[in-house]
């Protein structure tokens, strides 16, 4: 008697879980179709900081869509879906069930993290439903399936164009240091290596720290001051950077710093002061770009947030949702199969970054800048690098 | 001999972090006999405090730095408001488990945290965003036997030397101390002798969150950068630092936190690749040479 | 007939588990979204039973469990993915399994080796040196760049489903429950309530606390590989002291002590901050209001040392034979830490 019970205590548990949240079932299938799009990025978490501009890089489009948007002449109801992943790939899997097989999305926007994004991209791929990552940078996202695409540079692209840009200024010998326990920062130093030293450039030393968590890098910056390099290259997250340049001014590293699109953020400059005065970094958006849509992003964007100005995440973002809009355009209906489609054939379409045509490989084809800091922590264009 | 004494340097300023912040978890410790892994967010309560106390006297800034007098003000404030809000959290999250078992008020602890970090990140003019930390303190750099030295990581260091004596003096010589001590041995008995228990351990709290405070603006004026969730790994750093030099021991907390700090950039002068495991390994060692810590005494227990 | 029942019901249970979930997955009350938070649940349940072995009815203070995952999860996407990889369909089951069991062994020979330090160190010492632990476990992972280093490993087979890790979380409850209830666990919880007592006793306290933690490791490992059998991917910083804690959370929050208080905390603390999506900005501030309330209200745990009946075995059963040569009481089972 006892054990039959104990089944159905446990029968009505399950019942009980899955009668918690069952009012979504429902598919609704009326004349004004709402379209729904996914976004799915670190709200909170040691990453917040990114989630937040992503929200607010998505919040300049929604805001001027005002909930409608007019596809082939008839106007839909459009809604987007801010989902927190806490920069954990197991939340992120959660939500991306959550968005394709409860929410419905058409489309989703991020994960930001490669490392999200390779969690979650089987389940979008076996779902079919098109994926546009924010800021993974790792290659083998892309190679989930063909429904997952990205709206940032690969990390060979940027360590080359590093590599690149350090060897054209003259720069003979480059110091790095580098988290080794994050996935961008050690793609960026071995991509960076291999085209350096393929350049005839040396890298003459290389430190290693573990974690964002440890805030200390006197160590390693005094071991790089030492190997007396030309110029230093720290491909690291936002939160590490500006604490970083600040700490290789302090220790006497005075040669160019260089950084990835990373440092594309206005905390980098607060953080670091003064100091941040000719560091320069390798991004996809110039903020001084005069291009109109470049100008527009901008303006809407400080308009809309007091006066914040975009960072690369924010950017990247907005990218990531015109591209979805764009194909949401020219899909030849509105499904997730002939999102993808329009996806993948994107050509030439205006991005404040620059034209921007999608790859056989679904990474964008777009060209770089190379930035510097002045003293204020404003940005300033330096030279571009066009896709090879 | 200059390098090595340039990372004993490092090794003391990352120290004293660690210790300031383990002089607080290792009081809360000995008297109270909970581990408060909230700890650490206090320190990030401090220096979040302190940056927005700092905005407000902003219109006293003068060559981005303030007068001594401002600088004081700025600190008290923050120490006091750190400490009522530790007090007002022992009240609310810790006072009403004091008999349960301590495993309960540990988890209760991580819950508090949780709530500590992402109750501000929640709240729109504070956020996620990484701050940086106005500079309270102009560094004026010194050079010793070829190593240098900056007037901030002299203060910390002695800040940590100062802080851990006249603790030991409170505890040891002070009227309040012998109340303390009491406490930690036996809270019944010490209710019996006419102790206000709830007092006692209220001005615990206020002490360690002060202390967390003052390490806070110590942490932030070395790594001017604060954000919500600073708290969280240094507090377990401490809690390994307290831990090690025998947790409940004064002494103890700021000697495991030198040894901690100088133990981390050590490894890591070595070999930056491997040093942050070689500092946990060199942790293992040292405990199981001293089972009960540097300073601990192993009790003989009876049954 | 009742005998019967009384041996298969755990695999009856499973079925009907899973029996369920399908039917409700087939008329869309259940979707993707659930059985993948139940999965969740599923290795949650397993990894805050087998900490509940260690911290629970050992009494020993392990603060570092995700290491022990960590091993597990490597271990077994080594074998799935790197030496058998490609297999062909009727190949898959035993290579996952054997993976599953290689995930599972390297934990627990790791366990034995973190089992040692408790010989000596007691309390809030062990505590550290298990967080410790699994920093180095995390710390070496990354280094490691065959297995994909701090980038993660990539390509692992999408092998686990809910069935097996129904299938996997009954037999460790099973099991569990059983090792509790035999001289084993007798033991295990002598040495909780009191260590010298029980080696006076006759207890080889020695040996049961490195059994305890080699046994709690395995569990830890089989779970760590259905992660990675789940999720498709890897880094050494999933298991990081944040996840530890979590556990943690899971446990005592369930109460310890308890099976059936493992089973609860780690469901319901798995599913709360799902069921909180809605609070956006507040959600995880929301969830460790929840947390620290239910932890004042409900002190021991929300299951306080207590079990439901299918947790339990009958003690007129035990007391057939004898433990220790005596009988115990209810309070050594039951009893609070």
């Amino acid at each position: 008697m006892k054990r039959i019970l104990a089944l159905l205590v446990t029968l009505a548990m399950v019942f009980a879980l899955a009668a918690c949240n069952n009012d979504s079932s429902g598919n609704k299938d009326g004349d004004v179709e709402t379209i729904k799009i996914g976004v799915v990025c670190p709200i909170s978490g040691n990453s917040a900081i990114a989630g937040k501009y992503i929200t607010h890089g998505v919040e300049v489009i929604e805001n001027e869509l005002g909930g409608k948007i007019e596809i082939k002449g008839k106007e839909y109801d459009i809604e987007f879906i801010y989902m927190d992943n806490e920069a954990s790939e197991e939340k992120t899997t959660n939500v991306f069930q959550k968005l394709i097989e409860e929410e419905k999305v058409i489309a989703i926007v991020g994960p930001d993290m490669s490392k999200c994004a390779l969690a979650a991209g089987p389940i979008a791929q076996n779902a079919k439903c098109p994926v546009v990552a924010t800021f993974a940078t790792n290659t083998a996202v892309t190679e989930v399936g063909d429904y997952i695409f990205r709206a940032c540079f690969i990390d060979p692209f940027q360590g080359q164009m590093a590599a690149q840009y350090i060897w054209d200024s003259g720069y003979k010998t480059t110091a790095i240091m580098f988290n080794n326990a994050d996935a961008y920062a050690t793609g960026l130093t071995d991509a960076f290596k291999e085209v350096y030293t393929s350049l005839g450039g040396t890298v003459v030393a290389v430190e290693e720290y573990s974690g964002s968590d440890v805030k200390d890098y006197n160590v390693q910056l005094t071991k790089l001051a030492a190997a007396d390099p030309e110029c230093v290259f720290f491909p690291n997250l936002l939160g590490e950077l500006g604490l970083q340049i600040q700490q290789a001014r302090g220790v006497g590293i005075t040669c160019p710093i260089v950084c990835g699109d990373s440092a594309d953020t206005p905390e980098v400059g607060e953080v670091a002061g003064p100091a941040v005065k000719d560091v320069a970094y390798v991004s996809a958006f110039s903020a001084e770009s005069t291009a109109p849509v470049a100008v527009e992003f901008v303006e809407k964007y400080t308009a809309l947030h007091n006066g914040e100005s975009p960072n690369s995440n924010a950017e990247l973002a907005y990218e990531a949702t015109q591209m979805v809009l764009y194909a949401l355009q020219n899909a030849d209906s509105l499904t997730r199969e002939s999102v993808r489609n329009a996806l993948a054939n994107i050509n030439g379409l205006e991005l404040p970054s620059g034209a921007m045509t999608m790859g056989d490989d679904r990474n964008p084809i777009k060209g770089g800048v190379v930035m510097q800091y002045d003293a204020d922590g404003v940005s300033h264009f330096v030279s571009s690098v066009n896709p090879s | 001999m200059a390098t090595i004494l340039q990372y004993l340097v490092y090794g003391l300023q990352l120290g004293s972090v660690y210790a300031l912040l383990a002089l607080g978890y290792t009081m809360v410790y000995g008297i109270v006999g909970m581990i408060n892994f909230a700890h650490g967010d206090f320190l990030m309560i401090g220096a979040m405090g302190t940056y927005f106390i700092a905005k407000l006297f902003e219109g006293q800034r003068i060559d981005g730095t303030y007068p001594m007098l401002i600088v004081g003000v700025i600190i008290l404030i923050a120490m006091l408001g750190t400490g009522g809000i530790a007090v007002g959290t022992e009240a609310i999250a810790y006072r009403p488990l004091r008999n349960k078992p301590r495993m309960i008020a540990l988890i209760t602890a991580v819950g508090v945290s949780m709530f500590l970090e992402n109750f501000p990140r929640a709240l729109p003019f504070i956020g996620p965003n990484p701050r940086s930390f106005p500079t309270l303190f102009t560094p004026t750099s010194f050079l010793v036997l070829g190593a240098s030295i900056t007037s901030t990581q002299i203060i910390m260091i002695l800040l940590a030397a100062i802080t851990m004596a006249a603790l030991y003096f409170v505890v040891n010589r002070t009227k309040i101390g012998g109340q303390m001590r009491a406490v930690s041995m036996d809270k019944d008995a010490a209710s019996l002798m006419g102790i206000n228990v709830n007092r006692v351990i209220s001005i615990t709290f206020f002490i360690g969150g002060a202390l967390a405070a003052v390490s806070g603006i110590c942490y932030a004026s070395a790594y001017p950068q604060v954000d919500v969730y600073m708290g969280s790994w240094l507090g377990n750093m401490s809690f390994v630092a307290a831990v090690l030099g025998g947790i409940g021991d004064i002494r103890g907390a700021m000697l495991g936190g030198f040894i901690l700090g100088i133990a981390q950039i050590f490894a890591t002068a070595i070999n930056s690749t491997f040093g942050y495991a070689v500092g946990f390994i060199i942790l293992i060692i040292i405990l199981l040479v001293k089972p009960a810590g540097i300073m601990g005494k192993l009790v003989v227990e009876k049954v | 007939m009742k005998k019967l029942l009384k041996t298969f019901y755990p695999a009856l249970l499973v079925v009907a588990l899973y029996i369920a979930v399908t039917l409700l997955r087939s008329v869309g009350i259940l979707n993707g979204y659930y059985i993948q938070v139940m999965m969740f649940a599923g290795i949650n349940i397993m990894m805050t039973a087998s900490l509940n072995l260690v911290n629970g009815f050992t009494g020993q203070f392990c603060i570092g469990h995700a290491g022990f995952m960590s091993l597990g999860a490597y271990g077994a996407a080594i074998v799935t993915t790197m030496l058998f990889k490609n297999v062909p369909a009727f190949a898959q089951i035993p290579v996952f399994l054997l993976g599953l069991f290689v995930g599972g062994c390297v934990a627990a020979l790791i366990g034995a080796l973190i089992g040692l330090p408790s010989l000596k160190l007691k309390g809030d010492y062990l505590a550290i040196v298990t967080l410790a632990f699994g920093e180095i476990v995390r710390a070496i992972l990354r280094l490691i760049q065959p297995i994909g280093g701090a980038r993660g490993m990539i390509g692992i087979p999408n092998y686990a489903n809910l069935a097996w890790i129904l299938f996997f979380m009954t037999l460790t409850l099973y099991l569990l429950r059983n090792l509790i209830y035999s001289p084993y666990g007798r033991a295990f919880i002598a040495i909780r309530d009191n260590e010298i007592a029980a080696d006076a006793m006759g207890i080889d306290t020695t040996r049961y606390k490195i059994t305890s933690f080699c046994i709690a490791a395995f569990i830890a490992g089989v779970a760590g590989g259905l992660y990675a059998h789940v999720l498709a991917f890897i880094q050494p910083d999933s298991f990081s002291f944040t996840k530890s804690s979590d556990f943690l959370v899971y446990l005592y929050a369930g109460g310890s002590g308890s099976l059936t208080g493992s089973i609860l905390g780690a469901a319901l603390l798995t599913v709360l901050p799902e069921i909180l999506r809605f609070l956006t900005d507040w959600r995880l501030a929301v969830y460790a209001a929840i947390l620290v309330i239910v932890m004042l209200y409900r002190s021991e745990g929300l299951c306080g040392g207590k079990e439901l009946p299918f947790m339990r075995i009958s003690r007129a059963a035990l007391y057939e034979k004898p433990l220790f040569g005596g009988r115990k009481k209810d309070s050594a089972v039951s009893g609070k830490q």
